[in-house]
């Protein structure tokens, strides 16, 4: 099985973060860098699935800058073979462009499954693998956080509102992996030692023209600052009051 | 003179309260390119077409709808194309979507085979010239980044919640239409749809949330979240990621990061510290009431209310004034 995982670089969000003098994007000074959460688990399924099979291969291709190497060998490390990086300095929020880019990379590969995360957690965009897919002209389940492939077809149950779908597709596809399939696992001192061997191919993202830009940043407003209403059972009919004369909700 | 057309979410038969935000988003966004009609895209099983009627209440001056048993089901590689096909040909200025599950999906595929840009999971937007400019949550709802979007047709999908749905009465218009292609051709298939509890609210469209975490100290004991929703009658009841984590309550009723975005009028958190992931996926509830034994708990600073206590006194105590306000 010949499985490609598509991963983001994104920021650890434990922060504060700032907005720029000039209101363009929020200050990258002092953050730190990790593989986005749902990656992890696109990652890990990959893995798994090339260990059930007993053969194949985990190729990973991130869009990002230079530094991004750090985080395709923590994906060597935690047990994919090779990686790619299509390396840009530039902030993109078109998600169509970076779909265009790794579609273009992905296009002649090969590969069974070509997995991402659901959602990257700091451009919110929850739109590239779909968008992939539909440019390679491949079929995509988006949010699975079930999966259960056999042969040439594939069985996965994904998350709605509420709700789920049981849904079935033919490989070649496209999965977008959510919360719930499984828990990464932690790259091992051999896997870090191996990783530092494995290829990693740096070439520039051909980025295209965009069609979403994003000219200003902000933070969101502060919410002010609540009140303890009181301590234990004593203070329910304090909250009560509270909740129909003041926020009106009740 | 801007045409819209809505993508309206149906499941199982029934338009989903994000349909009716999404149709005044579109509204909105008519009115503000200089007034101009807004259409409606529904598709179902056999009998959606009688649902069409709240769409026009709420301001579609004509529905599409497409009636087909191979859309009883989620059907989005049909729908993708026919979605396609109605905003080729230069009828529609901007195309809405609702950043649902679904509708973050259909976008995604439409943008991408019509070549257009999409900005997603918009909590306000204007028209500004010839782009839409919008706002849009990012770093876990940290930051909000502004989205510039050109494009013929712009795509855009709405944030639950952030629309609240406007009656504006418009005479019903029907046109029925059919899918781009053969529904059954379609190479993904849901093969079936599970519901959670069909006859509870679901928690992107209740007023009230009650969320309980570990502070609730084991499954059983949720019972307390679900008497106080039970006592509202409007709430749902979700849970943090260690709770649905560790099985004791399925994993869509996840709020936050990894899971769902509420953001309703009430939020009750019980028994939750609250971790920034969970804080991510209920900070713009309207009012929010913390319950927590820990009174330097990361909850109480974004709460509106705090109560420091514990869980198994007062979530009793709140239920039986809550009924009994109701009652009143």
């Amino acid at each position: 099985m010949k499985i490609a995982v598509c991963i983001k670089r994104v920021p650890v969000m434990e922060v504060k973060f700032a907005i720029t003098a000039d209101g363009s994007r929020y200050d990258e000074a002092g953050l730190k860098y990790d593989i986005n959460d749902f990656d992890l688990w696109a990652i890990e399924a990959a893995l798994q699935l090339k260990e059930k099979a007993g053969a194949g291969s985990v190729h990973v291709l991130c869009l990002g800058p230079n530094a991004a190497q750090e985080q395709i060998r923590k994906a060597m490390a935690m047990g994919a073979d090779s990686g790619t990086l299509l390396e840009t300095d530039a902030r993109v929020y078109d998600g169509l462009a970076v779909a265009r880019a790794l579609a273009a990379e992905l296009k002649d590969g090969g590969f069974d499954l070509v997995l991402f995360g659901r959602i990257a957690i700091d451009s919110m965009n929850q739109m590239t693998g779909p968008m992939v897919a539909e440019l390679l002209g491949l079929p995509v389940v988006t949010n699975v956080f079930k999966l259960d492939i056999a042969g040439p077809t594939g069985r996965a149950e994904r998350v709605l509102e509420g709700a789920t779908e049981v849904v079935e597709f033919p490989l070649p596809a496209v999965l977008t992996i959510d919360d719930g399939l499984n828990k990464e696992r932690l790259p091992s001192l051999k896997g870090i030692m191996a990783a530092k061997k494995k290829p990693l191919d740096v070439k520039p993202a051909a980025l295209g023209e965009q069609t979403v830009t994003v000219p200003r940043m902000a933070l969101p407003p502060e919410r002010a600052a609540g009140r303890i209403v009181g301590e234990g059972a004593d203070a329910v009919p304090e909250l009560v009051r509270l909740l129909q004369t003041e926020a009106k909700v009740l | 003179m801007a045409n819209v057309l809505v993508i309206a979410e149906a499941r199982a038969g029934d338009l989903r309260k994000v349909a009716l935000e999404a149709v005044t988003a579109a509204r909105t966004l008519a009115a503000q390119s200089g007034g101009g009609d807004v259409h409606v895209l529904l598709a179902g099983g056999a009998g959606i077409g009688a649902k069409a009627d709240a769409l026009a209440q709420h301001g579609a001056d004509k529905v599409l709808v497409l009636e087909h048993d191979g859309f009883a089901l989620n059907n989005p590689e049909a729908l993708t194309a026919t979605i396609a096909q109605q905003l080729q040909g230069g009828a529609y200025a901007y195309g809405v979507f609702s950043a649902t599950s679904h509708g973050r999906d259909l976008s995604a595929r439409v943008a991408a085979r019509l070549g257009v840009g999409l900005a997603p999971d918009l909590t306000g937007f204007a028209v500004e010239g010839s782009a839409v400019v919008g706002q849009h949550p990012i770093n876990n709802g940290k930051v909000v980044a502004t989205l510039a979007l050109s494009g013929a047709p712009a795509l855009l999908s709405v944030r639950p919640a952030a629309f609240q749905p406007v009656p504006d009465a418009r005479p019903l218009a029907i046109q029925a239409i059919s899918s781009a292609v053969d529904p059954s051709a379609s190479r993904v298939k849901v093969v079936e749809l599970k519901q959670g509890n069909t006859d509870k609210i679901d928690l992107g469209d209740a007023p009230v949330v009650v969320a309980g975490g570990r502070g609730l100290k084991a499954a059983e004991h949720f019972k307390l979240c679900d008497d106080l929703a039970e006592a509202f009658g409007n709430a749902a009841v979700g849970a943090t990621r260690a709770v649905t984590d560790d099985g004791w309550r399925p994993h869509s009723d996840q709020i936050g990061q990894t899971g769902r975005n509420v953001s309703p009028d009430l939020y009750i958190a019980v028994g939750i510290s609250g971790a920034i992931q969970h804080l991510a996926g209920m900070r713009t509830s309207r009012t929010i009431v913390a319950i927590n034994k820990d009174k330097d708990a990361p909850i109480f600073k974004i709460a509106d209310y705090g109560i420091v206590g514990d869980v198994f006194d007062v979530m009793p105590a709140l239920t039986a004034a809550v009924k009994a306000a109701k009652a009143s």
